[in-house]
């Protein structure tokens, strides 16, 4: 007997807004996220703009914020997230004796979360001290005596991958199945997948699961900028994220935690928690084939959104909404046109298609959960997030990607697809909850 | 629970006792130890200058003509990666495009790959020269740094050390098109690793998962990171092979390494089919969280104690049933000591006839990799009904009542525990069991 998945809760701290209601407020009003950088001097850098969380101070939101006092940005933006959607769930935080009724053998947590910033200033300095132009070669010593004399444990530690799990367990103090996940940008919506594949599975009764990942730092930009991923259009970065239109130069990059309580259908019920949506089906695969490039033909875009379709056992026509993964990269919102195409046929241009990214940015690791939420909040509207600045069209995009507003329509049905760099592809489908 | 059994058809290995699972096993068993002085760098200066290297190797030999090119997208993690991967597929039988190009017959779309990655840092002497050039009076500036240095980074950079990309070129390599996803949760990463592709099978998203991990943590600024979470032994430089001593009196710390482990996970049917050589089957996993101080190491064993009987009670295996149990073992005393007394517990009064025979003294500790090195000997010695002898273990520690084997020997292995837990405070635990072709 497979147990129905659910949602019951639902936390967010992205570039527009430290909740989920300021953030689809932003959403419905044409607001983005996007400024010049303020986390470091990026004035030299080919992009000099991105899409910063602003104003966020976890000592307001935790009543024992020293419990996490060296923790990421990603770490904190997690736990954030987390502290909001566990407020809505009815789930206990930051005590040893929780009286909701929640076995936390049964609760567990599973992130899609990235590392933490690099300590930038001790790696740049021992790099410069220890390098011998002359001989090309790196002197060791100079280089270990200067790392060990800058670097401090507890920014080495909460740079792993595994700490903003790490600080979850500490806030909930869950003990059930712990995981954390890394596929690049899909990666937290791997997460929520494989989450809710556990309590279908009944291994779990509770997943808080979601993403949090911070990759503005000097390294990070560095390396999406080599790899011309980022949009360059330093004049303007307010209409710099602007998907599927001709002009689109590449995505803004943001920063973030989302987070989703998934549950099964029966805890929900005996502990009368309000059901947000439901999670129908999960699909996941992998391009196999370039770890530079889409595959041409979107094969594994294609293979992941039929997996997930046909997991949730519905047909094209039941899908009334698409969240894309819209970058706003040239081959991104290509390959993921054509792969709608083939998938839905005739129908796929009937089908309303958005990319929140237009305003809130790419978050990464976090992003495909925090698009989740917008989903989540469409059902619950009946209204659709826009794809902002769409104003140059690409001729050969031509699908109904919700321009410039915000849209009335009936949501029933929705498809969240996320890919990342490699070929990874995973796909959610979420249904407003019948009983 | 679910009707669709899970069997493991093949292992692949590259650790510090050689670049196949079969020199790992025969170096366990003979008492080889992999540790030694670091060669990737002149570690002088470290206070720990030991660690498990893997031996040199071509990678060319180990990617497809096809494929050449991308090696060089390729870092050490990967390297090793790719190296077990491409054991555990010659050795299962399947055909994969990069066995026959020409006539491959592995089905693509139902093989899935679920790995374990560790947090990679780059490679310094590449990244050095651009660095360098954004010196100003020998200090380092932000802006020539954007002007300057930035432009002459490989273009390709970030791509190498993203942690996905171990299951992203395994996948290419070998044309595995279904479920794909890369664990990052620290040392438990390998045995959640394995545990979710077991899952993706029993659920029916895929046929065939290839499982495992691999890190190379003969980084640098990995070792550093160990020496200042203070996880490292700094009194074994002398003497590298006795340094590593899990459980044993004299422990003063861990001693880090790399590796890679894949393990090929199948359903039965679909290895019943092509005939395909079954080696153990996959019983049952768990994980959960454990309290910490500091976030680094466990503050009691509860949560370690949660993975492991919910791991038994998903195997329907009871403790005293155990035939050998491969625990996390790393030589760091506090941890060491919860541990043990977590084994104890479960094990009540099984606890002097069931074989306890931690590996890290002769493979150093992989890091992520770690749990999939522990998994591939574990298979092997249900394969192989032997079990090899606890090393640098000459006195345990004060009131561990633990049977540490002593000597390797024929043993009937029929079911197996593989446990573990991270800095973070993840824990886990899988077990494996001798196939039958009834179960019970």
């Amino acid at each position: 007997m497979k147990e129905r998945v659910v949602i019951t809760g639902m936390g967010l701290v992205c570039p527009l807004g430290n909740d989920v209601a300021s953030t689809w407020e932003g959403l419905m009003t044409g607001r983005n996220g996007m400024n010049y950088t303020t986390l470091f001097d990026a004035s030299t850098y080919p992009t000099t703009f991105d899409a910063e969380v602003k104003n966020f101070d976890l000592n307001k939101v935790l009543k024992y914020p020293q419990r996490h006092q060296h923790c990421n940005r990603g770490s904190s933006f997690a736990l954030g997230a987390a502290q909001e959607a566990c407020r809505q769930a009815g789930i206990e935080t930051e005590t040893d004796s929780p009286a909701d009724g929640i076995d936390r053998r049964r609760m567990g947590i599973y992130l899609g979360a990235g590392e933490g910033a690099m300590d930038s200033d001790a790696f740049f300095t021992a790099i410069v001290k220890a390098w011998n132009s002359q001989t090309q070669q790196m002197d060791w010593a100079v280089w270990t005596d200067t790392t060990f004399s800058m670097m401090s444990a507890e920014h080495e530690l909460e740079q792993e991958t595994n700490m903003p799990a790490a600080h979850l367990a500490v806030l909930t103090g869950a003990r059930g199945i712990i995981r954390s996940c890394l596929t690049a940008c899909a990666a937290s919506t791997q997460a929520v997948g494989e989450a809710a594949m556990l309590i279908r599975q009944g291994k779990a009764d509770i997943m808080i699961a979601g993403g949090a990942h911070s990759m503005i730092h000097p390294l990070g930009v560095m390396g999406f900028n080599r790899l011309t991923a980022l949009s360059t259009r330093n004049d303007s970065p307010w209409t710099a994220s602007r998907p599927f239109t001709a002009s689109r130069d590449g995505f803004v990059l943001g920063e973030g935690g989302a987070i989703v309580i998934l549950e099964s259908l029966s805890s929900a019920q005996k502990r009368g928690a309000k059901i947000l949506a439901e999670i129908i089906g999960f699909g996941s695969s992998s391009d196999a084939f370039r770890v530079t490039d889409m595959h041409e033909e979107a094969r594994g875009a294609v293979q992941a959104m039929r997996s997930a379709l046909q997991d949730a056992g519905i047909g094209i026509e039941d899908i009334d909404y698409i969240s894309t993964h819209g970058t706003s990269t040239a081959e991104n919102d290509s390959i993921e046109t054509l792969a709608i195409k083939k998938v839905f046929g005739p129908r796929a241009y009937q089908i309303p298609c958005s990319s929140p990214k237009s305003q809130f940015g790419h978050l990464i690791g976090a992003t495909g959960c925090a698009e989740l939420i917008t989903c989540v909040m469409a059902i619950q509207t009946q209204t659709l997030p826009p794809t902002m600045n769409l104003h140059d069209p690409d001729p050969t995009l031509d699908l109904d990607y919700v321009p410039n507003q915000p849209r009335k329509a009936r949501v029933e049905t929705v498809l969240k697809e996320s890919f990342g760099f490699g070929g990874q592809n995973n796909v959610l489908v979420i249904r407003r909850y019948r009983s | 629970m679910s009707g669709r059994r899970v069997v493991i058809t093949a292992v692949g290995a590259a650790s510090p006792l050689g670049l196949t699972s079969g020199q790992m096993w025969e170096g366990l068993l003979q008492g080889r130890c992999g540790i030694g002085r670091i060669r990737a760098f002149d570690p002088v200066k470290m206070p720990c200058q030991i660690a498990g290297e893997v031996p040199e190797y071509n990678i060319r030999d180990y990617v497809p003509k096809a494929y050449r090119k991308a090696a060089k997208l390729m870092c050490r993690d990967i390297e090793l990666s790719v190296i077990a991967a491409d054991e555990a597929v010659r050795a299962s039988g399947l055909v994969t495009k990069a066995i026959d190009p020409e006539h491959p017959t592995l089905p693509s779309e139902r093989t899935g790959i679920d790995f374990a990655s560790g947090i990679i840092s780059c490679e310094l002497p590449e990244i050095a020269p651009s660095v360098a050039v954004s010196a100003e009076n020998g200090r380092f500036d932000m802006k020539k740094w954007g002007r300057e240095g930035i432009p002459t980074v490989t273009p390709l950079w970030l791509l190498k050390y993203l942690p996905n990309m171990l299951a992203c070129h395994i996948g290419i390599i070998h044309d595995i098109q279904g479920p794909s996803n890369t664990i990052t949760c620290g040392e438990v990463s390998s045995h959640i690793a394995v545990s979710e592709g077991a899952e993706m099978i029993q659920r029916g998203h895929a046929d065939i998962v290839l499982a495992g991990g691999g890190e190379a943590k003969v980084n640098p600024l990995l070792m550093v990171r160990q020496c200042l979470l203070k996880r490292s032994t700094f009194s074994g430089n002398h003497n590298p092979q006795a340094a590593c001593r899990p459980f044993d009196a004299k422990a003063d710390g861990s001693v880090f390494g790399e590796g890679a482990g894949v393990l090929t996970l199948e359903d039965l049917d679909c290895a019943r089919k092509r005939g395909a050589a079954i080696l153990a089957e996959y019983a049952g996993g768990a994980s959960s969280a454990a309290d910490t101080d500091d976030y680094i190491h466990l503050k009691n064993g509860e949560g370690l104690e949660i993975a492991v009987r919910q791991a038994l009670e998903e195997a329907r295996v009871r403790p005293e049933e155990l035939d050998l149990i491969i625990p996390h073992g790393t030589a760091i005393p506090s941890d060491d000591r919860i541990e043990a007394d977590v084994l104890q517990n479960v094990l009540g009064s099984a606890v002097s006839r069931v074989p306890v025979w931690p590996l890290k003294g002769q493979l150093s500790h992989a890091g992520s990799a770690a749990g999939a090195l522990d998994l591939a000997a574990a298979v092997l010695a249900i394969r192989n009904q032997t079990i090899g002898a606890a090393f640098n273990l000459e006195t345990p520690l004060d009131g561990c009542r633990l049977l540490f084997p002593k000597k390797s020997a024929a043993y009937p292995v029929r079911t197996v525990l593989c446990c573990g837990y991270s800095f973070g405070g993840q824990t886990a635990a899988v077990v494996l069991k001798r196939y039958e072709e009834k179960s019970e």
